[in-house]
């Protein structure tokens, strides 16, 4: 038990030092923003109307106002990363700085513009750092999704916005999660859910703005929550959801990142601030 | 009022005789200083375990673990999404001396789906390494440590949903020699046991996968030694001769069962119970809790087969818990014989 309370404490201080060290960095980086050259793509964005949502992690009391936002329907993919490094040379595989991208950054690529032997094109891309994905969200003039807007998205199965409450929502999930090489299929190939909104569990794990804190996640929620939960037996007094599996693993997944890691079955969709109003309807 | 209970806890702990003797070897062993050049250890795949320690003085060691994530046969014709240490379940088995200086190398497989970590039950230090070696898919994380207590540990996967990661089979055994060694004996065996909570996986009726209510109610379809059904019947029977002292390094990795081990036909001479420093004598079966080990040792004296169990004896004989030690040689009708 010792053992597990000098983890969550290490653990404690490691989130913060990493989330000193993004923040930094961001600074810097964001001193030559009118550097990065707009790229177009072709994809919808699905309005998200947003609610009250229960956070994985967290009190059972504190629910977490999510405002509406769009989210793209499916992941970016090889094509459209090439067309961003294409228009920013900065963030080509032989450009690319370390301190934003670690070494396996498009690691398959052919070259800095050749994607990787028989890569299909409509694939998500993967072996991006959270940098890379900020600042592609950034030259289609977007952002990344925060957390809560991720999760409050996976929250929905075909036909229901929350499908937590469903026995089979979580071990579905789990079962999509465990197949491999999955990263490598196009997107939009299986049905979407409840929103509109594919792919997001059955292809790759993505990316979210503030991926690595739990801590902060939004205006109602304080320094109180860490992730201690993860490691250990916390988990069934701190998870809100202790069977659900599939968070569990997304969170593992999540907490185990640094902003510039790269992994080969890691990418991201982008997001969008939305107006109250459904504009559509 | 909550300072007379702290006090009086404190109390409780200064007389207890195991704190003091505890603190002591830890202190022997911090001076103890590690010579020479960083060298790869050697780690076997279960039921073989590496060369014992001997006289030698403490080294620097390097141990070399990789987590992946495989298919492979678990019972009869069925398989299993194993995640594992180096492919195997257990995980390769471990051997040093207290005062060895280790640096423990974790590298994730690249295709990976999920991080992995490493808790070893022997390292005095935050989480036993889980935060220092938690590796997301791909990614390589080390940490370096000094073996301070004497004893046989278990290793075990810490990364979220923990049950989840050890019920698929990230666990192994990590064996601390005291100075000069255990004694030497004619065999020994490494031996883990685990249970598995499977559910058909929705991609193939041959495929099993872990099964997370199964899980939560602590109901495993098989409860097995070496992460197989049959890993020591057959072919696979572990072997000695009449007379051999044989020594079984053995583990629990659960996740959730404790085992009540048992080999019948035999009676251990020596239990180091827990894998601890005390030995009891003359046992017949010991328990061994979940994320536990023990250390038995006992000599064959008549030849025939000898079965390895679990004897909460429907895991045994319904759920997979059974090997066996062929022991061949000389009748020996002092000791037994069929009237």
């Amino acid at each position: 038990m010792y053992k597990y309370l000098g983890v969550i404490f290490l653990a404690f201080v490691l989130i913060s030092c990493n989330k000193n060290e993004t923040q930094v960095t961001v600074a810097n980086e964001s001193k030559e923003p009118d550097t990065i050259k707009p790229v177009e793509v072709d994809v919808k964005m699905v309005y998200i109307l947003g609610g009250e949502y229960l956070p994985f992690y967290g009190d059972d009391s504190v629910l977490v106002d999510v405002k509406p936002f769009y989210l793209d329907e499916r992941p970016v993919t090889n094509k459209e990363f090439l067309a961003f490094v294409t228009a920013n040379p900065q963030w080509r595989k032989s450009a690319v700085k370390r301190v934003y991208a670690d070494s396996n950054y498009l690691k398959y690529w052919v070259s800095d513009l050749e994607l990787p032997p028989g890569a299909n094109p409509d694939a998500p891309v993967c072996n991006v750092s959270w940098f890379a994905a900020k600042w592609f969200a950034e030259s289609v003039g977007k952002r990344l999704p925060t957390l809560d807007e991720w999760e409050f998205v996976a929250m929905a199965d075909a036909d229901t916005p929350n499908a937590r409450r469903k026995p089979s929502y979580s071990d579905y999930i789990v079962d999509l999660y465990l197949v491999k090489d999955k990263h490598l299929n196009p997107v939009k190939q299986s049905a979407p859910n409840y929103w509109g909104v594919y792919n997001m569990f059955d292809l790759i794990w993505e990316w979210t703005d503030d991926f690595n804190s739990i801590l902060v996640t939004g205006d109602s929620r304080t320094g109180q929550y860490d992730d201690k939960g993860l490691f250990c037996a916390g988990a069934a007094t701190n998870s809100t959801d202790v069977m659900n599996y599939a968070a569990f693993m997304r969170f593992g997944l999540r907490t185990s990142l640094k902003a510039r890691y790269t992994v080969a079955n890691l990418g991201f969709r982008c997001a969008k601030d939305a107006p109250i109003e459904n504009p559509n309807k | 009022m909550i300072g007379a209970v702290v006090s009086m806890t404190f109390a409780l702990w200064s007389c207890s005789p195991n704190t003091g003797n505890t603190s002591q070897n830890k202190n022997k062993a911090i001076d103890m200083e590690a010579t020479g050049d960083f060298e790869v250890a050697e780690i076997t795949a279960a039921p073989n375990v590496p060369a014992p320690v001997g006289k030698r003085g403490p080294k620097k060691l390097i141990i070399n673990l990789e987590t992946t994530e495989i298919e492979s046969i678990i019972a009869d014709t069925f398989s299993y999404t194993f995640w594992t240490f180096n492919n195997i379940v257990p995980g390769s088995f471990i051997r040093v001396r207290e005062g060895d200086e280790i640096q423990l190398n974790l590298k994730n497989a690249e295709n990976s789906i999920l991080p992995h970590n490493i808790d070893l039950h022997a390292v005095n230090g935050p989480g036993g390494g889980a935060e220092a070696t938690f590796a997301s898919p791909g990614q390589e994380a080390s940490f370096t440590f000094k073996a301070l207590n004497p004893g046989l540990y278990v290793y075990h996967c810490a990364a979220p949903p923990v049950p989840q990661h050890i019920g698929n089979g990230m666990y192994g055994l990590i064996l601390v020699e005291p100075e000069g060694g255990l004694e030497p004996v004619d065999k020994e065996f490494y031996i883990m046991q685990g249970e598995f909570y499977a559910k058909t996986s929705s991609r193939s009726s041959k495929l099993l996968e872990f099964d997370n209510d199964k899980g939560n109610d602590e109901n495993p379809t098989y409860v097995l030694f070496n992460g197989k059904k049959g890993s020591m019947l057959g072919p696979n029977m572990l072997e000695a001769k009449v007379g051999d002292k044989i020594r079984l390094f053995i583990g629990n990795g659960g996740p959730n069962l404790v085992s009540s081990f048992h080999v019948i036909g035999e009676i251990f001479d020596n239990v180091y119970t827990e894998g601890g420093s005390t030995v009891t004598h003359n046992v017949q079966t010991t328990l061994i809790p979940a994320g536990g080990a023990t250390i038995v040792e006992f000599t064959v004296e008549v030849p025939g087969e000898y079965n390895i169990v679990d004897h909460s004896l429907s895991r045994t004989f319904n759920k997979g818990a059974l090997g066996k030690i062929k022991v061949t040689g000389e009748q020996n009708p002092k000791v037994f014989k069929k009237n």
